[in-house]
């Protein structure tokens, strides 16, 4: 079953790390729910399956603090859905956030690395 | 955020997740899986969809409100569910909330709102103490000297409540009205709300004659047309021009009701007496420092003038004290039966939901299993709560303003005259926040109550018992105390009723010296330029009273210058003749009536004869004396033929020709005082009252009476025509005692069966709880007999420790309202002895029902039940 192995497949996300994927992915253009834990799978090759459980909540604080906007429109596949959109105000934040995590990998590495 | 944008919010998370899992599902299908196997694979994927709505909701943060709302329609339910449960909570607690709510509304526009006067707690009223009692008339110059000598007022002036007869297109019309100094609204610091006031020295005997009108005459007499200043009108024959008109909220309890407000000329008379003081205190000056400074003028006063001045000593009230004191008592005893009764409500609605939380605990153990959190369980009961205490109070609001309506209608007219301040009565702002405390106070108590009903441990061990609670002990042991209190309650609001109801009639049973049935009346005042002298006084009278005694259906008539049963004012001094000035002051009160009167009150004559009818001023000068008139000034003695002179100088000396049992001439409840009774064809009037006895129903004689008066001379002023039974129901000292008897009494029967209903309902609960220890007892051999006692004992118990409390409560609460009991102690043993009895046996037979279903119970069913 596809299902089972994506789970067995599936990478922990930190905490935190699961906004920045999400505004990454918006700015490749507005997407909805679906496309943005289909675009986050597929870009990581199958290896992150964002869980509904987290997305949603997710989704819904983005809107909330205004990093996101939010708007019903029809799919290509011609399916109404709610697409979100990037704001100014989320593209700062994506840049501080990726600044953060560079940062982080970079002290992680050099921790791992030491001798 | 409003209900709608929430259920807005909504229905749209729920189209966002089902447009996912429909996407999901397309691109399953279009990767060649079947549509139902997409599907449930999709479904699957996703996850638990309402766990997730939900969690997604939380990030809006509002699941606060919405969780509120959420228990309010699930608290809205469950009331719902059972309507007798929710109606008669909803009932007893609108019934304690109206109670409290009208009589603080009382409360509230007689002793919290001030007075509408400018810093009204510096006012004091000023009075001179006679013999006779302390609230009695100061004359003018005794005034004037007082204002001049005083180091403790910033002001002082007097008042008088007078009725103007005003000359009308109809004749002679009575009008109440007040004559004050110049100075006195100043002090009050009223300003008329249109023209001036009385300026200082208006008041000089010179000066032309000005009026103020009350609002309400303004309105009532004139349309309120702002032209009437200037204008002229005839009262007492003088003319009096219209300079101003008052403010709507102005009144002056004392001198009310009052349409014209007018000045008094000063005069000279040190011993006519027939003003009332109003002082400011001096800033930084006490009631008590200014007392004593007051009090040494009137001592220099009366060793200045011996003649006049004896025994007049100065007295002081806090002009509130005046307005509000006899209403003070009857509205802090009715506040406290009102809050009593509210506590009983209270009990009572929380053990319904003791019972309650107890048969829904396995409905609530079965809610907590299934994962619902200790919070959100006990949420649901405060929510339950709070939606009980806010349809209660709501509907005790309605319910209350009704209330205070018909209490204001059952007070008599003249006695709200006297209350103006009761005018504002309503829901005032206070009143409002005074009923949302007592919702908020309910609310917290319901909350609560079933609250102590949870612990965590309990809903594991509620679902293991199977819902049969044998935990039930503590709680009906909590129950019990909640009925001892609530018995205990009611007993202290029927004792207390039980001794108003005695203290009541023996106030209207008291022997006021005549036979009040059967007696009509009315005040007459005739004009002064047609009926100005003696002769034409004395054959008004005989006029009057020869056609009255002409009319169908009157045994006979009388006429008086003062009715008895009012206040003890007309009074006068007396010497003895033939013996010698001992310059001791004796003061009686003095009433000149027709010889018919005495006989038409059916008076009890002591000793000696009536006047005779032509007994005039060419006669020698007869006087009939009261009994306690006769034991004070002629102990020992027998008064008749004695003589006793009004002046000093005993040039007109009147001999002493009867006694009379004493006719209660002031307040009902006040004790007997001296007076003597002149002829009035010896001493002439123009005003009068005229009284006829009747055989038939004497209020449908008043019509005749007032035409037949009316007959003689149409110009006269008639008014305030009544029956001599109506006075005494009308009187404020009855209205004072009925009321606190009847709204009392009304507490005290909700409270009655408020108590037995509570004690039903525990009792009720717990034979349900023992149905399957009494049929183990019953099985084993147990008699009904004994299943009777058990239960019966059990309440006995809780009855005679209600009982009990109540009683020593009841007598400390009786001895706190001792104000209100005419002729009756606090200790009353034949009133405390029946109530007690009445409410032991209401509470028994409220007992005996459960308890006979127990014992008629069968005990194989009885085992079987749950």
């Amino acid at each position: 079953m596809p299902a089972k192995n994506t789970y067995q497949n599936r990478i922990d996300l930190l905490q935190g790390t699961l906004d920045m994927l999400i505004l990454k992915t918006l700015q490749w253009g507005e997407q909805h729910g679906y496309g943005i834990s289909h675009a986050i799978r597929t870009t990581s090759g199958e290896a992150l399956q964002v869980e509904t459980g987290s997305l949603y909540p997710a989704l819904h604080r983005l809107e909330r603090q205004r990093w996101m906007t939010a708007e019903w429109k029809q799919s290509d596949s011609n399916q109404r859905a709610k697409f979100y959109k990037i704001t100014k105000l989320g593209k700062q934040q994506l840049s501080s956030d990726y600044e953060r995590w560079g940062k982080m990998v970079a002290t992680i590495e050099q921790i791992m690395t030491a001798e | 955020m409003s209900l709608f944008q929430i259920f807005r919010r909504k229905t749209e998370l729920k189209e966002e997740l089902e447009a996912h899992l429909k996407m999901a599902t397309s691109d399953r299908v279009a990767r060649g899986e079947s549509p139902t196997e997409a599907r449930q694979s999709a479904l699957r994927e996703f996850g638990n969809v309402p766990l997730i709505a939900d969690v997604t909701r939380e990030r809006w943060g509002w699941l606060r409100l919405e969780r509120l709302t959420q228990d309010l329609r699930f608290a809205a339910r469950q009331l719902r569910r059972s309507p007798a449960f929710a109606l008669t909570a909803i009932f007893v607690l609108a019934l304690g909330i109206a109670a409290c709510v009208a009589i603080f509304a009382f409360v509230d526009a007689a002793l919290i709102k001030p007075l509408p006067y400018q810093a009204p707690k510096q006012l004091v009223m000023l009075f001179e103490s006679i013999p006779l009692g302390p609230r009695f008339h100061l004359s003018y110059p005794d005034y004037l000297d007082w204002k001049h000598e005083n180091k403790v007022f910033t002001s002082l002036d007097v008042f008088a409540p007078y009725g103007f007869m005003m000359n009308t297109p109809d004749g002679l019309r009575q009008t109440d009205g007040a004559r004050v100094s110049a100075g006195f609204f100043r002090a009050l610091g009223v300003a008329p709300i249109l023209g001036r006031d009385f300026y200082d020295g208006e008041d000089r005997p010179e000066a032309p004659r000005t009026a103020l009108l009350s609002f309400a005459a303004w309105q009532k007499r004139y349309g309120g047309n702002p032209k009437i200043l200037g204008q002229t009108l005839i009262l007492d024959g003088d003319p009096y021009t219209v300079i101003g008109v008052l403010p709507r909220d102005f009144n002056f309890a004392p001198a009310e009701p009052a349409d014209f407000w007018a000045l008094m000329k000063p005069n000279t008379c040190r011993g006519c007496h027939g003003l009332f003081g109003v002082a400011r205190l001096r800033h930084g000056v006490t009631f008590a420092a200014a007392f004593p400074d007051i009090t040494t003028i009137a001592k220099n006063l009366e060793k200045q003038y011996p003649d006049s001045n004896r025994d007049q000593a100065a007295y002081m009230l806090p002009l509130t004290e005046v307005i509000v004191g006899d209403i003070q008592p009857i509205l802090l005893v009715a506040l406290s039966g009102a809050g009593l009764l509210m506590l009983i409500a209270a009990i009572n609605v929380s053990s319904l939901l003791l019972v309650r939380a107890e048969s829904l605990r396995r409905e609530t153990a079965i809610r907590g299993a299934l994962g619902a959190s200790r919070g959100r369980l006990v949420a649901q009961f405060v929510t339950e709560g709070l939606l009980l205490a806010a349809i209660g109070c709501s509907l005790g609001i309605v319910l209350a303003q009704q209330g205070m309506h018909l209490l204001t209608q059952l007070i008599p007219k003249d006695m709200r005259a006297s209350m103006p301040f009761l005018v504002g009565l309503g829901l005032s702002a206070r009143v409002i926040a005074f009923a949302f405390m007592l919702a908020v106070m309910a609310a917290a108590l319901f909350a609560f109550i079933p609250l102590g009903r949870f612990r965590a441990t309990e809903i594991r061990e509620s679902l293991l018992e199977g819902g049969r609670a044998s935990a039930g002990t503590t709680w009906r042991k909590f129950g019990s105390n909640l009925v001892v209190i609530e018995l205990a309650t009611a007993m202290v609001l029927l004792a207390g009723a039980g001794l108003l109801a005695k203290g009541l009639y023996r106030l209207l049973h008291t022997d006021i010296g005549m036979v009040p049935d059967h007696i009509a009346m009315v005040h007459v005042q005739a004009q002064d330029e047609k009926y100005g002298k003696p002769e034409q006084q004395v054959n008004l009278v005989r006029e009057i009273l020869h056609r009255v005694s002409a009319l169908p259906g009157v045994k006979s008539a009388g006429i008086t210058t003062k009715l008895p049963i009012e206040d003890a004012d007309w009074t006068t001094d007396f010497v003895y003749v033939g013996r010698p000035n001992d310059g001791v002051h004796r003061e009686v009160a003095i009433r000149f009536v027709t010889a018919g009167y005495l006989t038409t009150l059916k008076t009890q004559l002591l000793g000696g004869r009536y006047f005779r009818d032509d007994e005039d001023a060419a006669e020698p000068f007869v006087v009939v004396i009261n009994h306690a008139m006769a034991r004070q000034y002629f102990p020992g003695e027998d008064p008749v033929g004695k003589q006793i002179a009004l002046d000093v100088d005993t040039k007109h000396p009147m001999s002493i020709v009867g006694v009379i049992d004493d006719i209660q001439e002031g307040q009902l409840d006040a004790a007997p005082r001296g007076a003597m009774y002149l002829p009035l064809y010896q001493h002439p009037s123009d005003g009068f009252v005229v009284l006829a006895r009747t055989a038939q129903d004497e209020s449908s004689l008043i019509p005749s009476l007032t035409s037949t008066i009316r007959s003689v001379d149409s110009a006269m002023a008639l008014y305030e025509p009544m029956t001599m039974a109506q006075k005494i129901h009308d009187a404020p000292e009855t209205y004072l005692h009925r009321s606190s008897a009847w709204l009392v009494g009304g507490f005290a029967i909700i409270a009655l069966f408020l108590g037995v209903v509570g004690l039903y309902g525990i009792v009720s609960y717990s034979v349900g709880q023992r149905t399957r220890e009494i049929g183990v007892r019953m099985a084993l051999g147990a008699q009904r007999g004994s299943i009777y006692l058990m239960i019966l004992s059990e309440s006995g118990r809780l009855i005679a420790i209600g009982v009990a409390m109540g009683l020593v409560a009841a007598v400390t609460a009786a001895s706190l309202m001792r104000k209100l009991l005419f002729g009756v102690h606090a200790w009353d043993a034949t009133t405390l002895i029946a109530v007690g009895l009445l409410l032991a046996a209401a509470s028994l037979l409220a007992s005996f029902l459960p308890a006979r279903r127990a014992a008629s119970m069968n005990p194989t069913e009885a085992l079987r039940a749950e």
